[in-house]
């Protein structure tokens, strides 16, 4: 049991340093590109930054959204922004996980000694990414500034903990569609509405949607666990679904719960193709 | 002594099947099985060099899929240098080399130095070793002047090179190749074909290759595994696989001006003639000298080639040897 455990860790182990020195080597060749690189940075920096301005604009004609002042709405957006950006930066890659497994290049990657999941999460790691994290980072120092709230140590730990298993939750949803993909080779459409949709959608305060989309997203996909309930204990307000106080600090135990599913998912698709084939 | 004596591959009633839906009428869907390896059974001893052919369809992929540890097998015994590869996958990874001959395990916008740094770091190759197999590949496959360009600039007989190379920097006991001369032009090929025989023979790799080109196993196999169907239909030498086959090789003739069929050779017939050329089939377990001779002396002979024969015939053949 303790061998399993610890050849278990052995392995996740090396499948981060394998991440780590896969994604160096596409850094390091796109960094080749100096001017190339740039570009496409800062460009991703202004779509996305475009993409708050939007807010403001809104704010423009009103006081509130759903009853949140536009430095909340800045906070709810800034947390979903950059635990979303995180997910991006290291497995934004993952749904190509499809294209493998129809063209067969998946077979290359599981000859090699190392974890297929490193391989296919480091994949073509591009550090423009890193815009939408560097956008959602601002935003939420914007946000930061602006809040009218006593910074208690628990409120500032609550908050960092809540961006990052924001992008372990996120994270775990890429991967999950990954490992879908290897029943139904073109779910990552599906999947991107989960990702991409969900960080649309926890930008904005839950007081705005319907009982039930709420609910959904408490429930069946545990997104609300990224910002929604942690950040309401932040900002000092009630959450509309009235669930206990406890739920707001559960977000670490959700996150692991996530990878903990996440990875078993990812077992049995990859047990799956080694069995059929393609 | 007792380990060279002991098979290093060995396959014992090897199956598989996969179960693949089919839509039969408009909702209503049924499933077939398929069986890809049916019951397959050899062995092949450390440092053999051994030619895998057979149709399109035949098994060979599913079955070299499976000695990776790549598919799970159905039913058998599957063991690669004491290893089950698909329950020790990982660790059979590096020991094992593996040439996909249609797709490239290179990584398509590096240079093909990054790609073979990050082979070193991934199988952890010491980098003394690393640097002497580099540069041993680098000059017998003339990679030199490609290691600073990008994967997919190269042409594809220097990336099938660079292919070779990549799955023999961490000294894999064996190398599996699949169609390692498909599409490659006549000095690739020779290239292609000197550098694995010297790979055996120095360092005996045991070398496993699967292809279409009689001229490959000619050359490189002293033993040809022919499957068909999932099984195996001949296990032995080349020339006996012809004998079994009674195939022909065709000598192509320009001879120089037209003349009626070449006629009265031994062991020769004419098949058609077109002006001035003529095809002649022969045994293809006879040289083609004797008969190149002849031909000179007593036509004017202006210039000549030889055909092998097309595996499938061969097979054909084969099939027909038998049940005749």
């Amino acid at each position: 049991m303790v061998e399993a455990i610890r050849r278990r860790a052995a392995v996740f182990l090396w499948g981060v340093r394998a991440y780590g020195f896969i994604a160096g080597m596409w850094v390091r060749s796109t960094l080749a590109y100096r001017t190339s690189f740039l570009i496409m940075a800062t460009g991703n920096l202004l779509t996305t930054f475009l993409d708050f301005v939007g807010i403001m604009i809104m704010f423009s004609h009103v006081e509130t959204l759903g009853g949140f002042t536009l430095a909340e709405v800045a906070f709810l957006y800034g947390t979903s922004s950059t635990a979303f950006g995180l997910a991006d930066l290291f497995l934004g890659t993952f749904d190509r996980i499809g294209t493998r497994i129809r063209d067969g290049t998946l077979d290359t990657l599981l000859v090699r000694p190392v974890p297929v999941l490193a391989q296919v999460a480091a994949d073509r790691f591009a550090l423009r990414r890193l815009g939408r994290v560097a956008q959602g980072g601002a935003v939420l120092v914007w946000s930061l500034l602006r809040l009218d709230i006593e910074w208690t140590a628990g409120r500032v730990l609550l908050t960092a903990a809540m961006l990052v298993s924001g992008g372990v939750i996120f994270g775990c949803v890429f991967v999950l569609g990954g490992a879908f993909q290897f029943w139904a080779q073109d779910a990552s459409e599906v999947q991107n509405a989960f990702t991409y949709g969900g960080t649309t959608l926890l930008q904005y305060p839950p007081t705005l949607f319907a009982r039930e989309l709420v609910r959904g997203v408490v429930f069946v996909v545990p997104l609300a666990f990224v910002n929604w309930l942690p950040a309401l204990r932040v900002l000092g307000r009630e959450d509309p679904l009235g669930l206990p106080g406890w739920v707001d600090l559960a977000s670490p135990a959700v996150a692991l719960v996530c990878c903990a599913l996440a990875g078993l998912a990812w077992r049995r698709g990859l047990r799956a193709y080694r069995s059929t084939g393609s | 002594m007792g380990a060279a004596a002991e098979p290093f591959l060995e396959v014992e009633g090897l199956e598989k099947v996969f179960r693949i839906r089919r839509r039969a009428g408009r909702l209503r869907r049924e499933r077939v099985e398929v069986r890809a390896v049916d019951g397959l059974s050899f062995t092949v001893p450390r440092g053999e060099m051994v030619g895998f052919i057979g149709p399109n369809g035949a098994g060979k992929s599913t079955t070299v899929k499976m000695l990776t540890g790549i598919l799970a097998p159905s039913g058998g015994r599957l063991r690669v240098a004491g290893l089950d590869p698909s329950r020790e996958r990982v660790e059979l990874t590096r020991r094992i080399g593996v040439v996909f001959g249609q797709r490239t395990t290179l990584w398509w916008d590096l240079p093909l130095r990054d790609s073979y740094r990050l082979m070193r770091r991934m199988y952890r190759i010491p980098a003394a070793r690393y640097r002497e197999n580099l540069d041993r590949c680098t000059e017998l496959l003339d990679l030199g002047p490609l290691l600073t360009v990008p994967v997919r600039q190269l042409s594809l007989g220097q990336r099938m090179r660079a292919d070779i190379a990549a799955a023999l920097l961490h000294d894999p006991e064996v190398l599996y190749l699949d169609e390692p001369t498909i599409g490659l032009d006549v000095v690739s090929k020779s290239a292609v074909r000197r550098f694995l025989a010297d790979l055996n023979s120095e360092r005996s790799t045991t070398v496993l290759l699967t292809t279409h080109d009689l001229g490959d196993i000619e050359q490189l196999c002293e033993r040809v595994l022919v499957i068909d169907h999932g099984r195996l239909m001949y296990d032995g030498a080349l020339a006996g696989l012809h004998e079994v086959g009674e195939s022909e090789r065709v000598l192509v003739v320009d001879l120089a001006r037209e003349l009626p069929p070449i006629s009265g050779l031994d062991g020769a017939r004419t098949l058609r003639t077109e002006g001035p050329r003529q095809w002649l089939a022969f045994p293809a377990s006879a040289s083609a000298a004797p008969l190149v001779g002849r031909v000179a002396a007593e036509y004017p002979l202006v210039d000549l080639s030889v055909q092998e024969p097309a595996i499938e015939d061969v097979i054909a053949r084969m099939y027909a040897g038998r049940t005749g």
